[in-house]
């Protein structure tokens, strides 16, 4: 398989060319390995799941990835050039956008402007005007504002509008920081453990808006979750972790198949 | 109407516009606590400090004037010129901005993810150097600040209140404009915060920093702006101070007063601010009139703290703080 041309999926979405790519990655805490030289890559437009047990590294890749952890050993390539070493803040400028396993919100502003907050990075006018509140600044709030309503619209979280975040329910929380994420209309959307303490039927909610966002808006999303059921169902491809190395990559099937990864979650049989 | 019911009116207006000043101190601490979570103790000296910069400018002084003549010599004082207020006073805002940077670079980018306690001393540290600092380079003086504005009684308010009950009051016409200034700094602070992006990101930054970095805001950027907003809050405590009892030392303890105000309202609330500062201010000329008296007098020196301690007691959270949970 050419790993460079675009192709089309079973469903008939398009798979383009590397987006994100991953090499050697090496993350220590002290003496403990998080990430032993693990390499992958994400390509535009698919749904990549990062998956594995407990305590596997997954969420410290996530973290490599958007900026927060900086890792010994290995390269990050995005968009086809290697990324220098960067704060948290300047990854979300390039268009990474992430959720939070724990959600990270801003508990005491509305839903409104909690989302309104994922697109401060696409704001352009200064801050001059901005402080008086004159010329271009009124035009663009306006602007952002319709583009946020859309993703309210997309998400159905109409009727929560103006309260305050700090109010909602767990599984509404989850939303509005995946409204606050594609708010920022990023290049590539990760999120952390997305279905994590939800109920069926907000597992099934959750699944259906992953599907549509990367389907209307074309979305590259790299996700992790350590439900299997829900991943295989979900993603194109899969990187199965075990204490911190890579032990299968491919489609579903194939890692399904993969005796590391079924050795992994059900344990090796000893005899 | 009897005159001991007009002249506790009188006693309380001037409460009030006395209050007006120790909220605009109390301003300036709230912005930095709510977005950095930092108690800054420097709060009273940068008002000191850019009344200091603010006379130096107006008068010509060259700064450092005393370091330089002690190390080359000379005998230079002043530069000879007189700039106009209005110069001054923006030429102060810019300082108190470079300041900012400054207190960004050198301190609190070092302190990143240290304990509230850590950075609190870092900030006691940052008063005392620029108690000395002002000093070396406007030197110990008191001065005089005179940026125009209107002072003594104000005749309007008197012959409005004479001619409507028969007593005149007595208001500063000084306590009118620091009122209708500190009224349009809240505004627009206020404005700001709610309505603009730089404001959202401040929000933002004061509600969580990890989702903030994950939204693409430069925490460092934000704690420059923070400062810089409380430095220029500062210049105008310190405009409104300096020009009511003359730039000095003592001016660095109004922030001692801006403690009940913040006890009072909460240490993470604007409005918290301004009524706790009317609440006090009003409150102590009050409890002077009536209590003052009977108890030989001398109340407004401790009325403030005691009231701060009943709070502290039975809502430590103020009038309109968050009431902290801890989740265990």
């Amino acid at each position: 398989m050419n790993a460079m041309s675009p192709e089309v999926t079973a469903d008939g979405r398009k798979i383009g060319p590397v987006l994100m790519e991953m090499k050697s990655i090496t993350l220590r805490f002290g003496g403990v390995k998080a990430i032993t030289d693990i390499s992958f890559d994400i390509r535009e437009g698919e749904i990549r799941a990062i998956i594995g047990p407990n305590g596997a590294g997954k969420s410290s890749m996530l973290n490599v990835i958007s900026g927060f952890y900086v890792p010994q050993e290995g390269e990050v390539w995005f968009r086809g050039a290697r990324r220098p070493q960067m704060k948290p803040y300047q990854v979300a400028r390039q268009g990474i956008a992430r959720t939070f396993q724990n959600i990270a919100l801003f508990d005491g502003m509305s839903v409104l402007d909690n989302i309104m907050t994922g697109r401060l990075t696409l704001m352009r006018s200064g801050l001059l005007s901005q402080a008086i509140w004159w010329g271009s600044a009124e035009k663009e709030e306006t602007a952002h504002r319709e583009k946020v309503e859309k993703i309210i619209d997309f998400l159905e979280i109409q009727n929560i509008r103006k309260t305050p975040v700090g109010r909602l329910p767990y599984g509404l929380k989850k939303r509005v920081e995946l409204a606050r994420a594609l708010a920022a209309e990023p290049k590539l959307l990760l999120l952390d453990e997305p279905m994590a303490g939800m109920n069926v039927e907000e597992k099934e909610d959750m699944c259906r808006f992953i599907l549509d966002v990367n389907d209307e808006f074309g979305t590259t999303i790299a996700l992790i979750e350590h439900d299997m059921g829900v991943v295989m169902d979900l993603s194109d491809r899969v990187v199965v972790m075990d204490y911190g190395k890579k032990i299968g990559d491919g489609t579903p099937d194939a890692v399904r198949r993969n005796p590391d990864v079924i050795n992994a979650y059900l344990g090796v049989a000893h005899e | 109407m009897p005159d001991e019911i007009l002249y506790a009116a009188e006693a309380g207006l001037n409460g009030l516009m006395a209050g007006v000043l120790y909220a605009l101190v109390a301003l300036g601490f709230v912005l930095i606590f709510k977005a950095s979570g930092i108690f800054n103790y420097a709060q009273g000296v940068l008002a000191l400090f850019a009344a200091l910069t603010l006379v130096g400018f107006q008068n010509g002084q060259v700064p450092f004037a005393h370091l330089i003549n002690a190390i080359f010599g000379t005998q230079i004082h002043e530069f000879g010129w007189h700039l106009p207020a209005v110069v001054a006073i923006l030429l102060t805002g810019a300082v108190m901005v470079l300041l900012a940077i400054l207190i960004e670079r050198l301190i609190l980018k070092h302190l990143v993810n240290q304990a509230p306690i850590i950075l609190f001393m870092a900030t006691i540290g940052l008063a005392y150097f620029l108690e000395g600092f002002g000093d070396i380079m406007w030197g110990a003086d008191i001065k005089k600040l005179d940026v125009g504005l209107p002072q003594g009684i104000s005749d309007t308010v008197e012959s409005v209140t004479d001619s409507l009950f028969g007593y005149g009051f007595f208001i500063d016409r000084l306590d009118i404009v620091a009122t209708v200034v500190a009224a349009l700094l809240v505004l627009s602070l206020t404005l700001f915060s709610q309505f603009t992006k730089y404001g959202r990101a401040l929000r933002a930054v004061a509600d969580d920093h990890q989702a903030a970095l994950s939204v693409g805001i430069s925490l460092r950027f934000i704690w420059v702006m923070v400062w810089s907003i409380a430095g220029i809050v500062a210049l105008v405590a310190g405009v409104m101070w300096g020009a009511k009892s003359g730039v000095q030392f003592s001016l660095s303890l109004i922030a001692l007063k801006a403690l009940p105000v913040l006890m009072l309202g909460g240490f993470t609330s604007i409005p918290g601010a301004i009524v706790g500062g009317l609440i006090i201010g009003m409150g102590e000329k009050l409890f002077e009139f009536f209590v003052g008296p009977m108890i030989g007098g001398a109340t407004e020196n401790w009325f403030a703290y005691v009231l701060a301690l009943l709070f502290l007691v039975f809502r430590p959270q103020g009038l309109f703080g968050e009431r902290i949970i801890e989740r265990v």
